[in-house]
């Protein structure tokens, strides 16, 4: 008989309990189980993987291979560009990590998931609150995919072909966007930007704007870092012709920059991830989703949507997922959206990263954002051969710093700082925007101290000076 | 909560309220709750308390492979080594975790007998997009994607594969099951022709049912020069059995919260790697994470001219993906091989018990035995008392137990969908087979008390046309206020 692999995570492995179980079935072997797998395809052979290793073992050569990193809490880092690095708060993850919550599923029996759904009503209404719409799901995967899901519901609604975006944007988004929309076959054009100041180039826009026009979409902040100002004008040029209007935001600024609903939005898309997530090299994040209450609008939302209702009796409030008509399980191949596994432990982070903070906090966050961002570009532009930013905006968390009059290539700035200073420089955004010249996407947040950010700038300064 | 800005900060940065333009400056404040950190914890922890997870008892929910999330799993994703790891941090800063992700994903690629696993999608259906994204490319690439227009998924498909199928830009065509349960090659050689791009199809399929003729049927796919696309929602049925590459499927998504232990999240986060043949690996996003050997150097490559671009925003589900790592290592080659089989035994063992209770008939296919799962109709019992699948569901409730999974797969009446994993021990299945057996006495004795359950949950049964009626619908505090004050001025 071969030997038996009792395991603690699967407790009928006990020979005795298999034993008595296969006994009941009436079988001998766990053969019989597979009996309907032809010859053929049986794999007859052990997978080539690693032998168990007891949890100690497990864990002391994981910790060995992540020892192998160098995180941004191993060195100051200026990264963000999408995925931005904040104090979580230790009550966030106690409460993410309770296991009632984390290791429940979708709430398909909303009364044992009371707790779930109404954390999930209570973070959609703060997005809500913060985004100034009337209606939000309970998460996308990330900003990217939420904004190809909000190109995608704009051209259920009007039926068009062109969606107008800025020519500053994430690659990748951008990439992701393109991605969703090309079985659609539609034409993603891109608006210019104003060499000043970064800000969408309005004469351009209106140009590119017209009655194939599905969407028109800013960001704000903009991916460098700039505030877009000019965007009751934007939202003016796309309502004429017809078309929507949608905003990506990094919810951070939402204490000190207007909300998208009160210039004219009618989706609202962002990354949710700054509120109370971890970086996690990338993922998971957070897509956010927003939109206008206009039915029209809220029957092509995509994701699961939480709604207040109340028992049936009509005693108590409650909590369920509403609209499931829009949704793949019930509606199949005319659903809004396939997506189904969603990102809801992430928007109960947030929810409870948003309660702690409370609208004073909210509004302090995005001030102390703006003052250290203020304080590192001034830092940055003393030095000499650097220009820190290139537009003429106001900043928010990010700004460009360009090496050009410096001579000096991002890379190779970088690799000095890095190796001698033990510094983690902005993100090389050279090939993206080669118009930009030799420049670097700096970030900063909450998390950069004074102090942090003027060893940046000493250490910037003797690598621009230094020799290459 | 933040740290106070130092008095040199503030001298040299401006006033944020006088540097935004008038314009975009917020003047009036969101309204989020104001509270103490007191009041939050209480708050979200008697919310905990409202909510039933794996780690509360048995959640036998169908196709949702609801296993234990093992809690070292989670220890080591709450590592500063990979939870504080910025995406766009040098490749040498990040070798570990890269070392990592690159192992997971040839171990993928063996289990499911697939060429080149990408680690990306951060669902399964998000696999299943980009699944049927690649096949997209894959016609395109061959010149005849103006042709392949059709794809082809079973009436007992998860609505995420036509849902999916939809969005990538194909016409969905529904082929019946046969008596047995499986798909009908009859039907299914009628429905391919020139114009079918492939056929998305779960094995063991919706029912817990092997589909015996796979290998025919992807003659049948191939022949006719569509692709096999495999839903990996029930692969934890056969892990080390049989693989989905060795099937002929051609593309494989992987649900990571599924079978390999990851905590659900209360419905995300997941992640849903995709594996696929030699041929389509030209077509996977970028980046694939790769190894330079000679340099023994981990990188992110994105020099795949052929891809079909980005799916998402970086590089996947990291700290989901990391625990699949530590759960596979933990349980080993033999260890996930015994995950399928006992998963395997338990619904068998459940199939046993189960048909010996009033009301409860096993469609399809009796005698042969299930795999994963076993779906049950009660129509015999709503016939005889009027008690329907979904009050056994909550009665269940009742009980202290999570219900199966109900109205699924489609081709069942009054269906509970059944999967009780490996993580189920068999006294924690005696004891649902009493429930249920009780719950079909109370319903020939006293039907009303199961219509009416749950009566010992939080809250009694929802309103659930209320909560989706454009008349009363609340998605949000917001909406819920605004609504009451039009109430308010109109009455």
């Amino acid at each position: 008989m071969p030997k038996a692999h009792i395991h603690p995570y699967i407790p009928n492995s006990m020979p005795e309990t298999k034993h008595e179980m296969m006994r009941e079935i009436g079988i001998k072997t766990i053969d019989e189980l597979y009996v309907d797998v032809p010859q053929k395809l049986r794999l007859n052979r052990k997978l080539n993987l690693p032998e168990a290793m007891p949890e100690q073992e497990a864990r002391h050569h994981i910790e060995g291979l992540l020892q192998e990193n160098k995180s941004t809490k191993d060195m100051p880092t200026f990264l963000g560009a999408g995925c931005w690095p904040h104090y979580v708060p230790a009550a966030v993850d106690n409460i993410v990590q309770r296991s009632e919550f984390s290791t429940s599923y979708t709430p398909y029996q909303p009364e044992v998931s009371q707790g779930m759904l109404q954390a999930l009503f209570e973070y959609q209404s703060m997005v809500c609150e913060l985004t100034g719409m009337d209606v939000a799901n309970s998460s996308m995967y990330d900003w990217s995919s939420a904004l190809g899901e909000a190109v995608r519901m704009a051209v259920r609604i009007n039926n068009r072909t062109e969606v107008v975006v800025p020519r500053i944007i994430h690659p990748d988004r951008c990439a992701t966007l393109q991605t969703y929309v090309e079985p659609l076959e539609m034409c993603i054009k891109k608006a210019d930007y104003a060499r000043e100041t970064g800000s969408i180039n309005l004469e351009d826009l209106k140009e590119q704007v017209c009655d194939k026009t599905a969407a028109v979409y800013v960001e704000n902040p903009s991916y460098l870092g700039f505030i877009e100002a000019q965007v009751k004008e934007v939202a003016e040029i796309a309502h004429d012709k017809g078309a929507l209007f949608i905003v990506g935001v990094d919810p951070t600024s939402l204490g000190v920059v207007e909300a998208p609903g009160a210039y004219g939005a009618d989706i609202v898309v962002g990354e949710g991830q700054p509120l109370g997530n971890h970086l996690n090299f990338g993922g998971p994040l957070l897509g956010l989703f927003a939109c206008r209450g206009e039915m029209e609008l809220i029957r092509q939302m995509p994701g699961r949507v939480i709604g207040m209702t109340t028992t049936l009796k009509g005693d108590r409030t409650g909590f369920c997922m509403a609209l499931q008509t829009r949704e793949q399980h019930i509606r199949r191949e005319r659903a809004t959206s396939n997506i189904c596994t969603n990102e809801a432990l992430c928007a109960l982070a947030s929810a409870v990263y948003l309660a702690l903070l409370g609208p004073e906090g909210l509004r302090e966050l995005g001030e102390t954002i703006m003052m250290r961002t203020r304080y590192a570009i001034r830092k940055l532009s003393l030095i000499a051969g650097v220009k820190a930013p290139l537009f003429k905006s106001p900043h928010f968390k990010e700004f460009t710093v360009n090496f050009d009059r410096a001579g000096r290539k991002v890379q190779s700035t970088h690799r000095t700082l890095f190796k001698q200073y033990g510094i983690h420089g902005g993100k090389n955004i050279s090939k993206e925007f080669p118009e930009l010249g030799q420049t670097a996407l700096y970030c900063v947040t909450e998390v950069h101290s004074k102090e942090s950010i003027d060893r940046l700038a000493q250490s910037l300064k003797k690598t621009v000076k230094g020799k290459r | 909560m933040l740290p106070s800005i130092e008095d040199e900060v503030a001298k040299w940065a401006d006033d944020p309220a006088e540097e935004l333009p008038k314009a975009i400056k917020r003047n009036q404040l969101p309204k989020l709750p104001e509270l103490s950190e007191v009041e939050v914890v209480r708050h979200f922890t008697r919310l905990s308390q409202m909510n039933y997870g794996v780690d509360s008892g048995f959640y036998p929910l169908g196709s949702c492979t609801m296993k234990y999330n093992p809690k070292i799993n989670d220890v080591l994703a709450g590592i500063s080594g990979i939870s504080e790891l910025h995406p766009d941090q040098s490749e040498d800063t990040v070798q570990g975790t890269l070392r990592i992700m690159y192992a997971l994903s040839h171990w993928l690629a063996e289990i499911t007998g697939t060429y080149e696993v990408c680690l990306q999608p951060s669902a399964g259906a998000h696999g299943e997009l980009l699944g049927a994204l690649i096949m997209r490319a894959c016609h395109k690439f061959n010149g005849n994607a103006e042709d392949r227009t059709e794809l082809i998924v079973p009436d007992s498909a998860h609505g995420t594969n036509p849902a999916s199928g939809t969005m990538a830009g194909f016409k969905i065509v529904v082929v019946p099951s046969n008596q047995n349960g499986t798909v009908d090659l009859k039907a299914l050689k009628a429905a391919v022709s020139s114009n079918t791009a492939g056929l998305m199809l779960t094995n063991p399929n919706t029912l817990g049912i092997f589909e015996e003729d796979i290998a025919e049927t992807a003659e049948i796919i191939h022949r006719a020069g569509g692709l096999l696309y495999y839903d990996g929602a029930n692969l934890n049925a056969i892990m080390g059995r049989t693989r989905p590459g060795d099937m002929g499927f051609d593309i494989v998504h992987i649900n990571i919260h599924k079978t390999f232990a990851t905590p659900h999240g209360g419905g995300g986060p997941g992640a849903g790697p995709i594996g696929v043949t030699k041929e389509l690996a030209k077509f996977l996003p970028v980046p694939q994470i790769a190894l330079d050997k000679k340099r023994s150097r981990y990188y992110l490559d994105y020099d795949r001219p052929h891809s079909i671009g980005k799916i998402r925003g970086f590089y996947g589900n990291i700290a989901v993906l990391l625990r699949a790592y530590a759960y596979i290592l933990s349980i080993g080659s033999e260890g996930l091989a015994e995950a399928a089989e006992i998963s395997v035994l338990n619904a068998n063992y459940l199939v046993k018990k189960l048909s010996e209770v009033r009301g409860f008939e096993l469609p399809y296919a009796k005698g042969r035995p299930r795999k994963h799962e076993c779906v049950f109709s009660v129509k015999q019992m709503y016939k005889e008392t009027g008690v329907r699948a979904a009050d056994v569901a909550k009665r269940l409730l009742d009980y202290g137990l999570h219900s199966p999974t109900t109205y699924f797969p489609l081709i069942v009446d009054e269906a509970l969908m059944i999967e009780p994993t490996e993580s189920m021990e068999k006294e924690e299945l005696d004891r649902f087979v009493e429930a249920l057996k009780k719950i079909s006495e109370e319903a020939y004795s006293n039907p009303d008390l199961v219509k009416n359950a749950p009566h010992n949950a939080a809250v009694t049964r929802l309103d659930e046309v209320k909560a989706s009626h454009p008349k009363t619908m609340a998605l949000s505090w917001r909406m819920h206020r605004n609504r009451n004050v039009i109430k308010a001025a109109t009455s």
